[in-house]
């Protein structure tokens, strides 16, 4: 009884232990990675990041500001595929795709009036189907310039 | 008896466990969904969308420092006396409250450090301190922040990196660790913060050009966000109050018609910048600014007193 005991007390603190770094190396990785591609802009300070796996998709709905100048950046893990990711206004017309742009992780732009958008983010797959698709984080970061 | 205590803790500890399991399921679970879906595939292609279906959501709203920068940008001026008084840290005890303060404060931090107002932002940055530490929140301000901020006070530019970084390292925190019901409260307190100065402002002789009114209308944009993000956390006993409040606040914007052309998108080749081409039409009158404001300074004031 006392090695079942010792069994599943280990097995907690492996597992808790595991779900505590993931979610520590996505802050970092939000924080140190994604956030230098905002470059000159000023980040909002808002955190959108989660653990991904090859194919899966997330969204984001987000107000952005009339002539208020943003910049996006987007950003995966290093053993992920490429981010994809799509901009669309309240009647889904696309209004950016970074598939169209080399992949790119940041995109500039400025409103002449105020909207709200839908980001659309998938993570691509690779080539080579594999039977343990590849996780990482995946964060997504504003930021504006303030003057 | 030994035994007894033995089986109990091993009923415990699995139980932890199971818990454990189902929140990695829930969480990070795009591996585990996928390997459902091929179990579920063969009993139900309904069931098997749904799970599809089931992605990764997040409702963004205007951060504090945001909301202070569309203050800043609408031209209005600097007014110390629409600000929560540090002094009111004391009164603020139960999580619901630091957290709702919490972005109260890092709005007002926000404020003070874009009009350069040096004492305040050091004040500010301590009143926020002071939440994040009754929340538990390690190290988001920590000693060195304060002194990092102290060295700096007379660079804008260092000074709102450093209130976007404790900010990200607050909510992160709090979304790291299976708290998100009170990241989305810290989210509140500084959009109401920002919409109550921004309403206090408006020079009601100047009503139909002073930007502040734009900015305020634009707001309308993202109570729908909020909603979802409240609801979202609807489960914490704190959210539903909260959403009524919202909903009443909602009920007052659903009187102002926004109405946008279609965005056409142009590449500016020289910046690299595209804009977002469209126009917009609004009529917003000065009886439901006025009620719109007297509602959001209502829902502020049982937020600091």
């Amino acid at each position: 009884m006392k090695r079942i005991v010792q069994i599943s007390l280990i097995a907690t603190l492996l597992f808790a232990f595991n779900a505590f770094n993931a979610n520590a190396q996505c802050k970092g990785f939000a924080k140190k990675i994604c956030r230098a591609e905002l470059g000159p802009y000023t980040h909002d300070g808002n955190y959108h990041a989660a653990i991904l796996v090859e194919g899966e998709e997330a969204e984001l709905y987000k107000t952005f500001y009339s002539d208020q100048e943003y910049r996006l950046a987007i950003c995966g893990s290093e053993n992920l595929p490429a981010i994809e990711f799509k901009v669309m206004d309240a009647n889904k017309n696309i209004l950016y795709s970074n598939a169209e742009d080399d992949f790119s992780r940041t995109w500039d732009f400025k409103l002449e009036s105020s909207q709200q958008l839908k980001l659309l983010i998938k993570v691509t797959t690779f080539e080579q189907l594999s039977d343990d698709p590849a996780n990482g984080c995946v964060a997504i970061m504003f930021g504006f310039k303030t003057d | 008896m030994k035994n007894k205590i033995l089986q109990k803790t091993v009923y415990v500890l699995i139980s932890v466990f199971a818990f454990a399991l189902l929140l990695n399921s829930c969480k990070s679970g795009a591996k585990e969904a996928e390997e459902d879906t091929v179990e579920i595939a063969t009993i139900d292609e309904d069931i098997l969308q749904d799970v599809n279906e089931a992605k990764k959501i997040f409702y963004s709203l205007p951060s504090p420092l945001e909301s202070a920068m569309l203050i800043k940008s609408a031209g209005a001026e600097f007014n110390e006396n629409l600000l929560n008084p540090t002094e009111n840290t004391t009164r603020y005890t139960t999580n619901k409250q630091m957290a709702l303060n919490l972005g109260i404060y890092t709005c007002n931090l926000s404020f003070a450090s874009l009009y350069d107002q040096t004492q305040l932002v050091i004040d500010y940055m301590s009143a926020a301190k002071e939440m994040a530490d009754g929340l538990g929140i390690l190290d988001a301000i920590s000693e060195e922040t304060i002194n990092r901020l102290e060295e700096n006070v007379n660079n804008r530019e260092v000074i709102l990196d450093i209130v976007s970084e404790t900010f990200l390292s607050s909510n992160s925190y709090l979304q790291d660790n299976q708290q998100p019901a009170i990241a989305s409260i810290v989210l509140v307190g500084g959009w109401i913060e920002g919409l109550y100065i921004a309403t206090q402002l408006v020079d009601m002789d100047d009503f139909d050009s002073d930007k502040l009114v734009g900015r305020i209308i634009d707001q309308k944009l993202s109570v729908g966000i909020m909603l979802d993000l409240l609801k979202d956390n609807n489960e914490h006993p704190s959210i539903p109050s909260i959403v009524e409040q919202m909903e009443g606040l909602k009920v007052i914007f659903d009187k102002i018609n926004i109405k946008t052309t279609d965005i056409k998108p142009e590449i500016d080749e020289e910046t690299n910048v595209t804009i977002l081409k469209s126009t917009v039409e609004t009529d917003m009158t000065p009886e439901t600014f006025l009620e719109l404001a007297g509602k959001v300074e209502e829902i502020r004031s049982s937020y600091v007193n």
